[in-house]
Parts: C-alpha cells; sequence; structure tokens
C-alpha cells in the first residue's frame, strides 16, 4: 500500500468530518429524524403535503451549501469530476437503486448509523465500502478505464 | 410561526451539512475514489471524516437515547430494527458499486448540483429513477419505506 501524501489531508478530514457529525446530532436531537440524504430525497418521489416542506428545505440547503461557503467564508468546493456521462448516468442509477434496497446511503448508514451503534448500519457500511473498494480496482487496475 | 422556524431548521442543517462536507473534502469524487483506490496511491482522507462524524455523532444520538421526543416537540422516528436481511446486504453492495464508479453519493452530488456541476444534476435525476424503479418493482409489498 502507497499512501497519497500529496492529497491526503487530515486535518480538514477530521474538522469537516466533525461538522457533518454536529449536523446529524443536530437534526436528530431537534428534530428527531435521522439525517439520511437518500432517505430525505426519496420521499421526495411521492411526497406528501405535510412533509414535502422540510425534505424540500434540507435539500436546497445542501444545494446552497457552496453559494453561502463562498458568501460567508470565501470557500469555493474543488469539486473534479472525471467520469463520463454514461458512467455518470450508471453510477447516479446503482446508487439511487441501491440505497433505496439498502435503507440507506453514506450519511444515514455511516454517519448516523454508526454514531447509533447500529448492527444493520455497521453491516451496511462495510459491505458498500467494500463494494467501492473493488469497483474502483476492478475499472482503476484491471480493466483500465 | 413554529412551521416555518423548522424548515429554516431544516435548511440550516442542510447547508451546515454540506459545508462538513465541502470542508473535509468528500463533496469532491476523486477524493472518495482515491480513498478507495485501496491498492492504488490511497488517500485515507475519508477514514479522518467518518471518525470526526462518529465521534461527535456518538455524543448527539446518546443524548437523543436518553429522550422521547425531538426538542423541537413531536415524535422520535429511529429505526428500531436489528435484523441483518438479504435486500440490506444487496442494496449496499449495488450501492458501493455506483459510488466506486463516480465517487459520488447523495449528500456530495447535490453540493455539486449547488457549485454548478451538471453532470452532478444528471448523476441526482440518475439516481431518482433507480430509487423509483426499486420502490416500484421491488419494494411493492412496502407500503412506506423506512430509511436506514
Amino acid at each position: 500500500m502507497q499512501i497519497d501524501w500529496f492529497s491526503f489531508a487530515p486535518i480538514p478530514a477530521l474538522l469537516g468530518g466533525m461538522i457533518l457529525g454536529v449536523a446529524a446530532s443536530l437534526y436528530v436531537l431537534l428534530h428527531g429524524r435521522i439525517l439520511g440524504i437518500s432517505g430525505i430525497i426519496s420521499g421526495l418521489l411521492h411526497p406528501s403535503l405535510s412533509d414535502a416542506g422540510w425534505r424540500v428545505s434540507l435539500v436546497l440547503g445542501l444545494i446552497l451549501a457552496p453559494f453561502f461557503a463562498a458568501l460567508f467564508f470565501g470557500i469555493f468546493p474543488i469539486v473534479e469530476i472525471d467520469s463520463g456521462w454514461v458512467a455518470i448516468i450508471v453510477a447516479g442509477f446503482l446508487v439511487g437503486f441501491g440505497a433505496q434496497y439498502g435503507s440507506g446511503c453514506t450519511s444515514g448508514h455511516g454517519v448516523c448509523g454508526l454514531s447509533r451503534l447500529s448492527p444493520r448500519s455497521l453491516v451496511a457500511t462495510l459491505t458498500f465500502m467494500g463494494a467501492g473498494f473493488v469497483m474502483v480496482f476492478i475499472l482503476r487496475h484491471v480493466i483500465w478505464v | 410561526m413554529k412551521k416555518h422556524f423548522g424548515l429554516i431548521s431544516q435548511f440550516a442543517i442542510g447547508v451546515l451539512f454540506g459545508w462538513g462536507l465541502i470542508i473535509s473534502g468528500m463533496s469532491n469524487p476523486q477524493k472518495i475514489l482515491g480513498f478507495l483506490d485501496l491498492t492504488g496511491n490511497w488517500d485515507p482522507s475519508l477514514a479522518f471524516v467518518m471518525l470526526g462524524a462518529v465521534l461527535v455523532g456518538l455524543g448527539g444520538f446518546y443524548v437523543v437515547s436518553k429522550r422521547s421526543e425531538a426538542f423541537f416537540g413531536g415524535a422520535l422516528h429511529i429505526p428500531t430494527r436489528r435484523d441483518i436481511t438479504k435486500p440490506l446486504i444487496i442494496g449496499s453492495l449495488i450501492f458501493g458499486a455506483g459510488w466506486g464508479i463516480a465517487g459520488f453519493c447523495p449528500g456530495p452530488a447535490l453540493v455539486a448540483i449547488g457549485a454548478g456541476h451538471l453532470k452532478a444534476l444528471v448523476f441526482v435525476v440518475a439516481m431518482l429513477v433507480g430509487m423509483e424503479i426499486c420502490e416500484r418493482f421491488f419494494q411493492a409489498h412496502k407500503k412506506k419505506p423506512n430509511p436506514t
């Protein structure tokens, strides 16, 4: 194993991670819900009058986060997307299908699930990380796209 | 009045979560793929993101476990299931495969839309299609899917 010391940034990672933890904690403390982005979005596919508003508010907050980061702190997010259009569409479909079928994603199972010591979320997190490792290995080291 | 306050709070928490993704670097698919590329030039950053998030989250969820309702009132909607099921495993395998292709998961993709990336928007549309097809054809028995 070889560490990418150029990209590896433990301090921002830890700090940003703690902010994710604060957001997830505030969410469950104030609103009584798990901050699981996939579940919050999928609920918008068949919205009910009572919960469409808060789901949209949270999604809008995420979308406008870069705008407010630029406005308040002058921080602009780095987003490098190397995948082609077909890969993007296939990836999006699999992520949506898998999160729906597996009842959660990196936020719901990863951040929140591990924080509440859920055995289901631990299994889910290890499983999707394992699948991610295998997929990147295949794409980068076996078929080389 | 209280309802509006709740919506503003939801919005603010969305912004805060987005900031966490931006600061940690997780809004960048290349950082995710760098973590998932174990045998290549490995970037361990994501492990530190999870560590930071869970250290804080453990405290938050501990406080919640001592309560019977949310601070803004209303019931707690916290999953109680503990059974490891086939859909949990298969769904997570599929999710991880998609995650490994583009380096995007739902939260960072939304942030990337706000940063002006058309590909992130296409990703999210494809994701919604995937969710809908799953719900319609593979979870027809389920009335309302309960996330996490």
